[in-house]
């Protein structure tokens, strides 16, 4: 069945308490009206407790919502008989590289959703090829996990989404507990996907720098959608941002110190490269 | 640290032993040693023996590994021979110690009941050395199958000993990091008796069980988000498949049981 709708995903007036919370005292969400399209890259940012993480699941019918409703590709999350095809289309990449490896090689381990699809061995064994090959994990095949570095296990984690064919790719601060290298790594290998394949991503960060790359960037606050917008707008309200206990960039945090100091900044720096070229142009013109 | 951790006693390899269906390699190492306790002659046993041998120089595993299996049954084997020389009677008399007598009959028993043991243990040896623990562990749960019919999850079994196996080295690398820790706090895991250093482990344990249950409760989530569901069927990217040198292996080994059974060797 094919979603005509031109959205990937849409959240309508949506609320999530968890068990054993009062209900109207602390909602995890509440009122959430949000519409994903296709092809979307989307960062999702928010202090902790925000409500991040709820929302990513309440996407991929980890949980059902306890008001208002979730469409992926036309389908209910609370559509019972159809959660498996909800969950193929988005797959989801936890925090902790080492707790969403299942098997005991990589193959394996990218295997694992195709083998709950109850595909037949040889399609599986393609698809795994196919995958290893677009994110240049073949020569790690047959290792075991733990002889992974993070950045690895977190791309084995991705390809064990990609091999799925997802619609979106959601993304649980995947980088939280890497090196420098393993996040520029992980980066890289989403936007890719993104560019190239397509495919959605909904990234929840802590990092305003990964954010930047973003298509749109929404701020949850105690369960509420607060802003949304280009990362240009949302990046660059540094009073916002500090307000929430989050960070803007380096560049925008540099640039508004520069501008307490007088001088003269174009609104919307958000990246270094810019902050750079304006910096230069006003030596210039001095 | 960490790449020194190997699961069970695999030992990596190419040869045909090796490459044997893991499901076929338990049937026959079962004939085997029913044939092993079949076998009354020595000539038998003796060949056996050296199949044994044979296909241990086949796998290229070096044979330290399997001296190193061997080590644990040395005690039964010196205690079983001590008991046959002693108190088995029958045959001339090679040794008298006072009224203690040797026999040659207890010789003779006692050496063949060695090298029965001896020869059990290398064709073991020959199974665990040359399969990996994984592979060990859907083929058993293969012909645990049959109780899934008086309600044993015997699929999910086998998903949770694969999971184990997956675990083991990171727990292990935790468990290193944690007593670190505690040493670098002084802590002292290595004098005192017995009881002292067990004591001396608690700490050590309690928040290793504490991080697997939270492992298990992130791992349980991650393999739900891909589609994981209990009682749903399931493929498998390797499915095992049998050639004709497997059942050319299982042919050879009944063939010996058959004729052991019925000829009396």
């Amino acid at each position: 069945m094919v979603n005509r709708s031109e959205f990937m995903i849409e959240a309508r007036e949506l609320a999530y308490y968890y068990p054993g919370e009062e209900k109207n005292s602390f909602p995890a969400l509440s009122g959430i009206n949000l519409a994903v399209s296709r092809g979307e890259y989307l960062a999702l940012i928010g202090p902790n407790g925000s409500g991040k993480t709820t929302l990513l699941k309440l996407f991929n019918a980890l949980l059902a919502p306890c008001e208002g409703e979730v469409l992926v590709e036309g389908i209910s999350t609370v559509d019972e008989n159809k959660i498996a095809e909800v969950r193929r289309y988005c797959g989801m990449i936890f925090q902790n590289p080492d707790n969403q490896l299942v098997a005991t090689t990589v193959e394996e381990d990218i295997a694992f959703g195709l083998e709950n699809m109850a595909l037949p061995s040889a399609e599986i064994q393609n698809k795994v090829i196919a995958v290893a090959h677009l994110l240049g994990l073949e020569h790690l095949l047959h290792q075991p996990p733990h002889l992974l570095s993070g950045g690895e296990k977190q791309r084995v984690a991705i390809a064990g989404v990609l091999a799925m064919q997802p619609h979106c790719i959601l993304m649980d601060e995947p980088t939280a507990m890497l090196d420098f290298t393993g996040r520029r790594d992980v980066i890289e290998t989403v936007r890719g996907l993104n560019r190239d394949q397509g495919i959605a991503v909904i990234h929840v960060t802590h990092f305003p720098e990964e954010a930047v790359y973003a298509d749109r960037i929404i701020i949850l606050n105690q369960g509420r959608l607060v802003m949304q917008g280009p990362p240009e707008i949302v990046l660059s309200d540094v009073s916002l941002l500090h307000s929430l206990g989050l960070q803007g960039p380096a560049a925008v945090e540099l640039a508004a110190l520069l501008r307490e100091d007088g001088f003269d900044l174009p609104p919307q720096l958000i990246h270094c490269r810019e902050l750079v070229h304006s910096l230069c142009s006003l030596e210039r013109k001095s | 640290m960490s790449r020194s951790i190997t699961l069970g006693q695999y030992f990596p390899g190419q040869s045909l032993v090796h490459q044997l269906n893991p499901r076929m390699k338990l049937i026959s190492l079962l004939f085997v040693l029913a044939l092993l306790f079949s076998l009354r002659s020595y000539s038998g046993l003796v060949a056996l023996f050296f199949i044994a041998l044979f296909l241990i120089a086949k796998t290229r595993v070096p044979f330290r590994y399997f001296l190193r299996g061997l080590r644990p049954v040395l005690f039964i084997a010196i205690f079983a021979l001590v008991i046959y020389f002693f108190f088995t009677s029958g045959g001339i008399v090679l040794l008298r110690v006072g009224f203690i007598t040797v026999e040659s009959e207890g010789v003779r028993e006692g050496i063949f009941i060695i090298l029965r043991l001896v020869t059990l243990v290398l064709f073991s040896l020959l199974l665990t050395l040359t399969t990996t623990p994984l592979s060990l562990t859907y083929g058993l749960s293969y012909f645990l199958k049959p109780l899934r019919y008086i309600g044993l999850p015997t699929d999910e079994v086998a998903m949770i000993m694969a999971i184990a196996l997956r675990f083991i080295p990171t727990l292990m690398e935790e468990s290193q990091r944690l007593m670190r820790a505690q040493v670098s706090r002084g802590a002292d895991f290595e004098s005192g008796s017995i009881f002292r250093r067990a004591k001396s482990l608690v700490p050590l344990i309690v928040p290793l069980f504490v991080s697997a249950f939270r492992r298990a409760d992130e791992l349980a989530l991650a393999m739900e988000a891909r589609g994981y569901r209990i009682g749903a069927i399931r493929t498998r990217m390797h499915e095992d498949t049998f050639f004709p040198r497997d059942w050319v292996v299982l042919a050879v080994a009944l063939v010996m049981l058959a004729a052991s059974l019925t000829l009396g060797l």
